[in-house]
């Protein structure tokens, strides 16, 4: 990835910003989704579209762009609207989230939706897909990245610690990890559900390169994906973040893990999102 | 004694050949490379193999991940852990992309034996014919998993290819067997007194019980049905049409396997009586697979009485 200037910090948190209204409008519209972990994700997905990642939004296909696969596939609203801005496909589209015929399935689906790199959406599947990838760069001799991001919860799943045990086994400096770490589950607390931490340790046992960051301070975003380029190793990034993000409502509010708002949630939503973002 | 060999070890052999043909294929194990049939490539191209230990699910979402960048991925397995553990990862991320992975399913059946019921895959065939989009083949010799290797080289797309333990004789010679993936073979037609529809483990002892009905007057067709899924309806149509009676052979469960695949054909497209052989939805045990096969109503004697009953009934 290039450095960055802080006219790039400032362009990358309103177009943050862009995407969080994006979500609000689409689960509102959609009657139904997943918005608490979209908006805890919005910053980091944000950072890989429109500054990390080496993509081309005119050729999704392109066979030597860096890939992107959101294994907490339920967040898929912030991966559309990202994708949307990103102009892989018209901004319409985010209209018919959910709909019957629509190109934005309920779940990420790559056959339908120009830019989506990998279907997901059962946990703890994307570190494993991710792997494939990677390994298929190498065999390929292929300079392509391969990010994935998880949940804190997802990594209740055991196929994430396989998964994680084959990335270091295979040394895959091609692959980085991104835990979304926003502390909630569809039921509670993760810790209160069935404790995952200590994350950085787990990992770090593994044989992974541990970079922790704040998932909402773009300066640490882009500076934890400098230091990614040059580990010689996988990396798994240790995101703090809010679950509801940006919405103060739904801030670290479990039930708005999986619940769309009404008319008027949305448009306080709309309202706080409105706000001049410097 | 005729030549034996086991399906896995044929096919694993052919897989050998192929890679010294095709550069874009890769083989991936979860440790039992040495039961699969698949060592052997790892040793001859250690560049195109991958190992991810004792982690089926995690090999299946690699094998799903590598396919999405074009490359055609076997990945290899006992038939009771590919169908059941990795079974999600096949439906979602090799059937639902349409991604070319080739699963090589090893022990099929209760012909694995001694193993016991953990370790004998009666109900996969089932299971990937619930998959939309899943092809499933299942060579019956030697001969017919070598030239079944060769056709999955040509295929493009999720396939379950179903392998056996044990070493079983040569059926075929080479030269006249062709194996299309999608078609049916004619091993032996005797007359139209009824139809034997056998796949695997269960082809050779339906040709030994055709020739001993034969003997008895009741003149059978033993077709080979190596493709169970898409299955060849037009075929399974024409020969029950022919012959108004029907057995299915099968080493798999009598629920949801080649069975019920030819029933529901046949139900709706030619009703004709039938009989279903195979295992009758119970737990196998340990033991010698022949032993198994008597035990368990699936053997040769059975054919045949299956056959005088049925053809006693037109």
């Amino acid at each position: 990835m290039r450095y960055y200037t802080q006219q790039d910090i400032v362009f990358l948190k309103r177009k943050a910003n862009d995407i969080r209204r994006d979500i609000i409008h689409m689960i509102h519209k959609a009657g139904a989704g997943h918005p608490g972990g979209s908006l805890s994700a919005a910053d980091i997905v944000t950072a890989l579209y429109f500054h990390v990642m080496r993509v081309d939004a005119t050729n999704p296909e392109w066979e030597d762009r860096d890939r992107f696969i959101l294994s907490k596939g339920h967040a898929c609203p912030v991966w559309y609207a990202a994708l949307a801005e990103k102009g892989y496909f018209g901004m319409e589209h985010l209209d018919t989230l959910r709909k019957f015929h629509s190109i934005l399935q309920g779940h990420p689906v790559m056959v339908k939706t120009p830019g989506i790199d990998m279907t997901t959406g059962s946990l703890g599947n994307g570190l494993s897909l991710g792997i494939g990838m990677a390994l298929s760069a190498k065999a390929k001799k292929k300079d392509y990245k391969v990010y994935v991001m998880l949940g804190d919860g997802e990594l209740q799943e055991g196929m994430v610690w396989e998964a994680a045990m084959a990335g270091a086994h295979y040394n895959l400096d091609n692959l980085t990890a991104i835990i979304d770490n926003n502390g909630l589950q569809v039921d509670g607390w993760v810790q209160d559900i069935m404790n995952v931490y200590p994350i950085v340790e787990k990992f770090k046992a593994f044989g992974w390169y541990i970079i922790e960051i704040n998932g909402h301070d773009m300066y640490e975003i882009l500076n934890a994906f400098q230091e990614v380029s040059k580990v010689k190793g996988p990396v798994a990034i240790i995101a703090k973040t809010v679950k509801g993000k940006g919405v103060s409502f739904m801030e670290n509010e479990c039930k708005w893990h999986g619940l769309a708002p009404n008319d008027d949630e949305a448009r306080m939503a709309f309202q706080e999102l409105a706000r001049e973002v410097v | 004694m005729a030549e034996r060999i086991a399906t896995r070890v044929a096919f694993g052999k052919e897989l050998v050949e192929l890679g010294k043909k095709y550069e874009n294929f890769v083989v991936m194990d979860a440790d039992i490379a040495k039961s699969c049939g698949t060592e052997l490539f790892h040793k001859t191209f250690p560049q195109r193999s991958y190992n991810f230990g004792v982690a089926e699910q995690n090999l299946m979402g690699i094998a799903a991940g590598f396919a999405s960048g074009g490359t055609k991925v076997f990945a290899a397995t006992y038939g009771v852990f590919a169908s059941m553990r990795t079974c999600e990862q096949l439906r979602t991320f090799v059937c639902y992309p349409n991604f070319d992975v080739n699963v090589i399913a090893s022990h099929g059946g209760i012909q694995v034996g001694a193993d016991g019921a953990t370790h004998q895959a009666i109900e996969d065939i089932g299971i990937m014919r619930s998959l939309p989009g899943m092809t499933i083949i299942q060579p019956s010799d030697g001969t017919s998993a070598k030239l079944a290797a060769r056709a999955v080289m040509e295929f493009k797309g999720p396939l379950y290819i179903r392998l056996l333990r044990n070493p079983s004789p040569i059926i075929f010679n080479e030269s006249d067997y062709k194996f299309e993936i999608g078609k049916v073979v004619s091993v032996k037609d005797f007359g139209n007194d009824l139809a034997i529809f056998a796949t695997g483990a269960m082809l050779l002892k339906s040709v030994q019980a055709a020739e001993i009905l034969k003997e008895e007057g009741i003149h059978v067709k033993v077709i080979e049905i190596h493709t169970i899924k898409p299955l060849d309806e037009n075929a399974v149509v024409k020969a029950a049409k022919e012959t108004g009676a029907v057995i299915t052979v099968e080493d798999h469960n009598i629920m949801c396997g080649l069975g019920s695949a030819v029933a529901e054909v046949l139900s709706e497209k030619c009703p004709t009586m039938m009989r279903r052989i195979g295992l009758k939805d119970v737990f196998a045990e340990s033991g010698d697979s022949e032993l198994l096969y008597s035990h368990y109503g699936m053997n040769t004697e059975h054919i045949i009485a299956a056959a005088r009953e049925i053809t006693a009934l037109k």
